[in-house]
């Protein structure tokens, strides 16, 4: 009798899935995320003015501008305990012994706590949405515009919870990794941008040309999720008053896409190298 | 490969150092399929080191380690984790999970069935647990939880380690019987112990550590023959002839204690057979002798306190 590495995956994910059940940890994200974008939709759907903006395509934008903050440090909550907790209360020593690799503890925890952001983002972003179209309706385009900003929000997501794991693979104690993985928020989502506007205002000479901003923007996650977003969907540009503004800057779907898969990626494979190495 | 001596598990001068502290020294030993091993040592002998490095989870800094013909620590064969069992030294589990709920995961992780869990549930006397949150459990039951993980599944190779702490003489009791089905099943398995006494009838050989080293292993008859501590002889003779006793018995024997109607003498266990002829050759006078072998404790000490000749 074999067990093929896709069911091992599987449990390790639903034991993922049921613990953010059980500590009502996806019942709170659910709550926060569909209050935040309800709140948010009714107040933007009454400043629509000369532009003529649908309700939807002005909740993409303010939805993406909040959950650039919100979504990352969710999944950093979510992914920066997931291995040293482990460590540390001595759980993985007797899991290692059972028939699992490595990389399918890594993976199963990644495919479980993906799950959770997904059950909470599409049922709080897409609870909003429902209630959206039911008061002040809504075209194809604006739904595909909210529909792809909350799998960019997941894709989002992916990205902090792998990184989280490689603080969570890399520190020894539970409070550092923390404490780091409230650091990486502020890098990412704070300071790399303050950065990048601090530089462009001090650069009156454009001694830094369009292409190396553009470059300088796309290494950071967070700034990605955000030009792919506002960026996408005419209408939702338009309204964002960048209508052309990243096609002109030589960026498309395709490269803001393959950006965040790399982030994906890159912390999983660096978090799946250490924890091989990585005694017990 | 070594299956085709028979060898479940086989230890090449094995050495473990963190940093410069040396917790493991150029320990080599083969254990064979259906054995049961104890590993014997003070904390800090090494024994939990040697655990580990014998499932994969630490390398050993040189030396090697096969386990069913494969270094564990490269080759996580899928196969071979179906079949092992393993109690850590201090079990740790998902505090918020119950009891059935931690072992139920377990279980599927190896392919085991709902009613083995229900079954040793039952065997380790945790059913009426089985609801609660393993986060309330006392020390004991966690070790019974952890006992209950090890089993699942059949395993056919068992790494025990400190196995009995916290649980009570008759759930040791049952503890122990559970292992000997294993064994008769063809179970190998690998028990580190303090309590001596309790493995001492169970056990095939013994592995003796200390501060990482290893200073003996064998059979208990080995062990003792190791060991050479003497054997004490106790006589019973009529009341007012034990200095004529002592007397016809010579000077080279030793006499331990002596009062008015006991002796006590020890002597090799080579000179053991002379000595009693000696002792039934005086007739009448004695009315009662009893021979007591070294206690597996004291071999145990001989051993520890460093007097190897």
């Amino acid at each position: 009798m074999k067990m093929p590495g896709l069911k091992v995956l599987l449990i390790l994910a639903m034991k993922e899935l049921r613990d953010g059940l059980r500590n009502r940890w996806i019942a709170a994200a659910i709550i926060v995320l569909g209050t935040l974008a309800l709140a948010l939709s009714l107040l933007g759907s009454a400043p629509t003015g000369s532009v003529k903006a649908s309700a939807m395509d002005i909740s993409v934008i303010s939805l993406a501008s909040l959950s650039v903050y919100l979504i990352p440090l969710i999944a950093l909550m979510l992914s920066f305990d997931a291995l040293v907790g482990e460590f540390e209360r001595g759980t993985m020593m007797l899991l290692l012994t059972y028939p699992v690799t490595r990389w399918q503890v890594i993976m199963g925890k990644f495919l479980g706590h993906v799950l959770i952001l997904f059950i909470a983002i599409f049922s709080g972003y897409g609870g909003a949405m429902l209630i959206m179209t039911f008061v002040s309706g809504a075209s194809m385009e604006g739904w595909q515009a909210y529909v792809s900003m909350m799998a960019s929000s997941l894709a989002l997501g992916a990205i902090f919870i792998a990184l989280g794991y490689l603080v969570s693979v890399l520190v020894k104690e539970r409070a550092t990794a923390a404490g780091t993985a409230i650091g990486l928020w502020l890098v990412f989502v704070v300071l790399y941008d303050l950065l990048l506007f601090g530089v462009l205002l001090i650069d009156e000479d454009q001694l830094i040309g369009q292409q190396l901003f553009s470059a300088l923007m796309l290494v950071s996650p967070t700034d990605t999720y955000r030009i792919l977003n506002l960026s996408m969907f005419d209408g939702v540009s338009q309204a964002a008053g960048i209508a052309g503004v990243a096609s002109e800057a030589g960026m498309n779907s395709v490269l803001l896409i393959s950006v965040m898969l790399f982030w994906i990626v890159a912390p999983l494979a660096a978090t799946l190298f250490v924890f091989q190495k990585r005694e017990l | 490969m070594n299956t085709q001596n028979n060898h479940v598990i086989s230890l090449d001068a094995v050495s473990k150092r963190y940093g410069t502290e040396t917790v493991v020294s150029d320990v080599s030993f083969n254990i064979q399929s259906g054995e049961c091993i104890v590993l014997v040592g003070h904390n800090g002998a090494g024994k939990t080191t040697l655990m580990k490095m014998m499932l994969g989870l630490t390398r050993p800094t040189s030396g090697n380690v096969e386990v069913l013909g494969a270094n564990p620590a490269v080759t996580r064969k899928v196969a071979q984790h179906r079949t092992l069992g393993y109690l850590p030294e201090s079990v740790a589990f998902y505090e918020a999970m119950t009891g059935s709920e931690v072992l139920a995961f377990y279980a599927r992780l190896k392919g085991a069935s709902n009613i083995d869990c229900e079954n040793l549930l039952d065997t380790v006397g945790l059913s009426h647990a089985a609801k609660r949150r393993v986060g309330t459990y006392s020390k004991g039951m966690r070790q019974r939880l952890g006992l209950a993980q090890a089993m699942l599944g059949n395993p056919q190779l068992l790494f025990l380690d400190e196995p009995t702490t916290g649980l009570d003489p008759s759930l040791r009791h049952q503890f122990y019987e559970l292992i000997d089905t294993l064994h008769k099943e063809g179970a190998t398995s690998v028990i580190s112990s303090h309590a001596l006494n309790e493995v001492e009838a169970r056990a095939n050989r013994f592995i003796i550590m200390k501060s990482g080293v290893l200073i003996a292993s064998g059979t208990l008859d080995e062990l003792y023959k190791q060991a050479a501590l003497p054997v004490r002889l106790k006589i019973s003779v009529t009341p007012g002839e034990t200095s004529s006793v002592a007397e016809r018995l010579g000077s080279e024997i030793n006499i331990s204690a002596i009062n008015n109607k006991t002796l006590k003498l020890s002597c090799f266990n080579g000179d053991k057979m002379p000595l009693i002829r000696r002792i039934t050759d005086l007739g009448d006078v004695v009315n009662d002798l009893q021979i007591m072998p070294p206690k597996l404790d004291e071999v145990y000490s001989h051993f520890m306190n460093g007097d190897i000749s």
